[in-house]
């Protein structure tokens, strides 16, 4: 009888539910907080002095491969959950399939390796 | 109809009430417990043994000025601590905190959503957090909070993986995305013994993956200040501080499901105690297990963190991927 209703109702409750606290708070602290701004108090943090370059710097090159990396470890792990649900019915060639497939990654994330995508000097 | 989103409205608030509760003296427990570890006695003057600091620091906080820093973008400024409270809310919706009640001879389920993806939902939504630390960071146009939320990201990414695959040795064993499943096949035996390794790496990947010393680069105070949220002051700081704490009991609540036998108690004689009661203690004790580790450990140098994620638990996880199907292969006689 409870099932009457879709499961992913509640989660669209929540999400309105989140995002109204997270507004609602910001609205109520807008109203009741002091506000005395003058210059030297708005400009970016930078230990006390005035900032010296613009903060948009450029991104080492080291995030943008760990990027890349994740988004091939992702996606084999999107394969494996499927798998993982239906092993026990998979039996022993599922076994095998899995493994044959875990070797093959293994032999890119050992190039990878290899390569010094994984350090960080 | 009317009555069945009556309920699960109710239920809905009950828990949105015990998760702000529970964010609330969690900050508490962390400032006590770093005391008493520090030999101090942490917050002592607001009530009894400091008891109503966290409604003191509610306060506080809402009449702070807030300093919105004149080269920040705005609007991204002001969206970013709004949706870092977001991911942890929506999981609550999949969390098992009991089995049913029966209230003037109607059943009711306790877990708010039976949904059979729960655990893809909780790993979905968890990974959105990302975007209200990469956004925070970028929104203040400052170099601390920038270079902050760039590591943020990328450790919060390769610790995601971790904890996606040290989730598949459950699956394997149960057979089911659906928590409320998973913690039903831990009635006689938790997966806590039957899995260890996958138990290990999960804490491990759940602490990193929050930013929570020893893994607290992005926010190490003694080279970048305060990380993502350095520009951010009053109420939008006290989000961000709320996202955080609530995502540590969410992932204490989901390692209770997953590891821990959710709402059964450890032992048979103790089984009067309900259900809900049972798991609400053994979240908090993961939750005071995360603050034990904060204040004992020190901090990972940057290179060592993203060096252990992918040199060392990337293989752990995947081994015990293939262990765990080598296990139930054998224990079903299948060779």
């Amino acid at each position: 009888m409870y099932q009457s209703i879709s499961p992913y109702i509640p989660v669209l409750i929540l999400l309105v539910l989140a995002l109204a606290f997270g507004v609602v708070t910001l609205m109520v602290a807008w109203l009741v907080r002091p506000s005395k701004p003058y210059d030297e108090k708005l400009s970016p943090y930078e230990c006390g002095i005035n900032p010296l370059m613009p903060a948009k710097i450029r991104v080492p090159i080291r995030f943008f491969v760990i990027i890349l990396l994740f988004l091939l470890f992702d996606v084999e792990a999107v394969f494996m959950y499927p798998w993982a649900a239906m092993y026990k019915k998979l039996g022993i060639w599922g076994f095998v399939e899995m493994f044959l497939f875990i070797v093959i990654l293994l032999v890119g994330y050992i190039y990878a390796w290899a390569k010094g995508a994984l350090e960080w000097e | 109809m009317v009555e069945i989103v009556i309920v699960t409205i109710v239920k809905l608030l009950i828990y949105f009430g015990i998760m702000l509760l529970f964010v609330a003296y969690g900050t508490l427990a962390e400032r006590k417990v770093a005391g008493h570890i520090q030999d101090r006695l942490g917050p002592y003057h607001c009530g009894p043994h400091g008891i109503l600091q966290p409604l003191a620091d509610g306060i506080k906080l809402f009449f702070k000025e807030d300093i919105v820093a004149s080269a920040s973008d705005k609007f991204v400024y002001f969206l970013a601590p709004a949706l870092a409270v977001v991911p942890p809310v929506l999981v609550l919706a999949v969390i098992p905190i009991g089995d049913s009640i029966t209230i003037g001879g109607k059943t009711i389920p306790l877990a708010v959503a039976d949904v059979n993806i729960a655990l893809l939902y909780f790993l979905g939504v968890t990974s959105l957090t990302v975007y209200a630390i990469m956004l925070g960071g970028w929104a203040g146009n400052s170099k601390y909070p920038l270079l902050g939320g760039l590591r943020s990201a990328a450790q919060f990414i390769s610790y995601e993986l971790i904890l996606g695959l040290s989730i598949i040795g459950v699956v394997m064993l149960v057979g089911s995305f659906n928590l409320i499943d998973i913690v039903r096949y831990q009635k006689d035996m938790w997966l806590v013994i039957k899995q260890p390794v996958a138990f290990i790496t999960y804490m491990i990947a759940a602490i990193a993956e929050l930013n929570r010393a020893p893994f607290d680069l992005p926010e190490a105070e003694s080279e970048l200040v305060g990380g993502y949220h350095t520009e951010y002051s009053s109420m939008k700081f006290a989000l961000f501080f709320l996202g955080e704490y609530a995502n540590m009991v969410v992932s204490s609540a989901i390692a209770t499901a997953l590891f821990l036998g959710g709402w059964y108690a450890p032992v048979h004689w103790l089984s009067f105690i309900p259900g809900p009661i049972w798991f609400l203690i053994k979240t908090f004790a993961l939750f005071f297990f995360m603050l034990w580790i904060r204040w004992t450990y020190p901090r990972l140098r940057y290179d060592q963190l993203m060096g252990m994620c992918w040199r060392f638990l990337m293989p752990v996880t995947l081994l015990n991927i293939l262990g765990t199907g080598l296990f139930v292969i054998l224990k079903n006689g299948g060779l």
